[in-house]
């Protein structure tokens, strides 16, 4: 195991999940960018040590090549990387031409939802009947509370 | 066997399909006929797949005759061909139900056209993910579909879609990123990554690890499947995109990862080391989010919490374990996409038809549209759990599987599941009373052509009198079909009666499902299909 590729990759995703919590949406992607970067170098360590080129070679003992499927992995996953980041990019950018800014915006139907009131008209609305006896000279009911 | 041998093309035939798609991108007619032959001819190689398994059988595909572990391996079990077969009924039906709307539309060649070939793609994942025995393979067919949903939910570009999508592609790839961490600490650990292999040397890891690693699987699995508290990116997303697309997204996406958590939990973590957190989770994820539905006031935001909430049941029937809970899990799952998927169909249907979802703008929909009433109604009341549809038959398999040895805990969960079961009920009722029942200009948000409609309708009852008393009728289905291309309605139409389907021969479905939780359970047909007896 290479330490020095563990502290790395723990960098890495760190900075990478930290960006990817900002609501400024360039910063969003570097942490994506980030944490592609950070989960290769992962897999890359999961192969164990360092050996040849996996080319098959009659001459080499097979403890002494280095693990090709991680690198297989590897490749994989910069592709998929990289065509999501390209996607994120163009994103970011319909965004900022509908909007001119670069922030995740806040969804409107849920702010709604957060600020209904538990009172429902429908259901909760008071049955129309004055209670109150007492009424003022024009004949107006008056009730608690008011002048 | 040999015919199993064909399966691959399961996931071949929708990707060559979509590049074909994509060639035709100028000729809507031609792109519109490949799309729906190729999921045709899905169709039929899946259900001969569900039919060579349906007893029981498992059979891997080594590709490219690289035998397990070194070569990549697809699991053809009753599981995944259950699973690929409802996936593609399902989307069959919603194809159906885009292109007639495309047509009535009448759009044109341009940014839109990416439509079919990417629902392809969508499909061409959702099935290599359903058939992976191999994590990474399972990696890479997440991935395809989640990069096709991206294009999907964003499709137009406009403000509110690209505002959903961002939080949407975000959490997705943050958690494709978990489960790559996830896969190459497995890989670390074990130094494999095919499911049979690991299947055999995982037990062998020390616990610390072996939990560290169940967990990131979990956590990478759940945020896909919308478990609770993973699940709050869902409501947020879906609900935006074009109809078709949030259909067929409540159908399948989610299922995926609930697929990925059965297969783990039963083939590579069995034990249930984590079930007590599982349960505790599972009654969160019920009640939370049908609580959430009955605060919303947007039909499609409602089922999106309904949706996430029976996602709930599904981890449920997981953590209870044993074989009538996988079974009836299963099941739920075949039953959770057909009537999720049809009801977005109808949400849809009731927004062309009425110019809004919002349920505060809409009344007097049962007379103005008895057969959206109708579609509404049937998969409403079988999501609700009301005997004797296939919504109940699973909710009462798992709580029946859950109560028969059950701890304190259990008990819990099992009131949770009743309670969200009556509060489900109760939210559909809510929003059935004021779409389809009250009149519109009692809506609170009052729509002029609704009430206009609905007075013209009173007037033609009232005009036939008692000798025509179908006048009134008439008018309606009159307007009814104006809105509603028929196309649409048959496709909803005909997703609702597969899910009465799953009903009707709940007997030898179910059997079925008993069957596959059976060999799930075992673990040994999975792990002597895919590796060679040595």
């Amino acid at each position: 195991m290479n330490i020095t590729f563990l502290v790395i990759t723990g960098v890495l995703l760190a900075a990478g999940f930290y960006l990817v919590l900002e609501r400024t949406l360039t910063r969003v992607l570097l942490g994506i960018m980030l944490l592609g970067n950070g989960v290769n170098l992962l897999i890359l360590t999961s192969g164990g040590r360092r050996g040849v080129a996996p080319l098959f070679d009659s001459s080499i003992a097979p403890e002494e090549y280095s693990d090709p499927l991680p690198q297989a992995l590897i490749l994989t996953a910069i592709v998929i990387t990289f065509a999501v980041t390209a996607f994120l990019l163009a994103m970011i950018y319909r965004s900022w031409a509908l909007t001119s800014a670069d922030v995740v915006a806040d969804d409107t139907e849920d702010i709604k939802v957060s600020q209904s009131t538990a009172y429902d008209e429908e259901e909760d609305s008071p049955v129309a009947e004055d209670t109150t006896e007492f009424v003022d000279e024009e004949g107006r009911p008056i009730r608690e509370g008011e002048e | 066997m040999e015919f199993l041998e064909l399966s691959p093309l399961a996931v071949l035939l929708p990707i060559f399909g979509a590049g074909a798609a994509f060639l035709a991108r100028r000729r809507l007619r031609v792109q519109r006929l490949i799309t729906i032959g190729i999921l045709c001819l899905t169709l039929v190689l899946e259900a001969g797949m569900v039919a060579a398994v349906w007893g029981g059988e498992s059979y891997a595909i080594h590709i490219g005759g690289w035998d397990s572990p070194f070569g990549i391996a697809l699991m053809v079990d009753g599981f995944s061909s259950f699973m690929l077969l409802i996936s593609t009924v399902v989307s069959l039906a919603v194809l159906f139900y885009a292109t007639s709307q495309g047509l009535a539309d009448g759009d044109e060649p341009g940014p839109v056209s990416v439509f079919h070939p990417a629902y392809l793609i969508l499909l061409a994942g959702v099935s290599n993910a359903f058939l992976a025995a191999d994590l990474f393979n399972l990696y890479v067919g997440f991935e395809i579909l989640l990069t096709a949903s991206y294009v999907l939910l964003t499709l137009g570009g406009t403000a509110e879609r690209i505002r959903a999508g961002t939080t949407y592609v975000v959490v997705s790839v943050v958690s494709s990123v978990i489960f790559l961490m996830a896969i190459a600490m497995i890989y670390a650990a074990t130094g494999t990554v095919n499911m049979a292999d690991l299947a055999v040397k995982l037990p062998e890891l020390d616990q610390g690890p072996h939990l560290i690693l169940h967990v990131l699987l979990l956590i990478a699995f759940g945020i896909k499947a919308a478990v609770f508290p993973l699940s709050l990116w869902l409501p947020d997303s879906y609900p935006t995109a074009p109809a078709p697309v949030t259909a067929v997204f409540a159908g399948l996406l989610t299922k995926v990862g609930v697929y990925a958590i059965i297969r783990t939990e039963t083939l590579l973590f069995p034990g249930g080391t984590v079930n007590a957190a599982l349960l505790v989770v599972a009654a969160l994820t019920m009640v939370i989010g049908i609580l959430g539905a009955l605060a919303q006031t947007d039909l499609k935001r409602m089922l999106s919490f309904t949706l996430t909430s029976h996602i709930g049941y599904l981890i449920f029937g997981v953590a209870v374990g044993g074989p009538l809970a996988i079974a009836a899990t299963i099941y739920y799952v075949g039953h959770h996409i057909i009537v999720q998927t049809s009801l977005f169909m109808v949400a849809g249907l009731i927004e062309r038809r009425a110019g809004s979802a919002n349920v505060t703008k809409l009344g007097s929909l049962a007379k103005l549209s008895p057969m959206l009433a109708v579609l509404f109604f049937i998969p409403a009341i079988n999501l609700g759990g009301i005997p004797p549809f296939s919504g109940f038959l699973g909710k009462f398999g798992l709580l029946h599987a859950a109560s028969s040895e059950a701890d304190a805990l259990t008990w819990v969960v099992i009131g949770a599941g009743l309670l969200t079961s009556l509060l489900t009920l109760l939210a559909i009722i809510r929003v059935w009373a004021r779409m389809f029942w009250r009149r519109a200009a009692d809506a609170e948000v009052p729509n002029a052509q609704l009430i206009a409609e609905s007075t013209r309708v009173l007037e033609h009852a009232a005009a036939g009198g008692a000798e025509s008393p179908h006048l009134g009728r008439k008018l309606a289905r009159e307007l009814e079909s104006e809105s509603l291309p028929w196309g649409m309605r048959y496709a909803t139409g005909s997703l609702v009666a597969a899910g009465i389907a799953l009903t009707i021969f709940a007997g030898p479905i179910f059997a079925f499902c008993e069957r596959v939780a059976a060999e799930l359970i075992a673990r040994e047909p999975f792990i002597n299909a895919v590796l060679p007896l040595s």
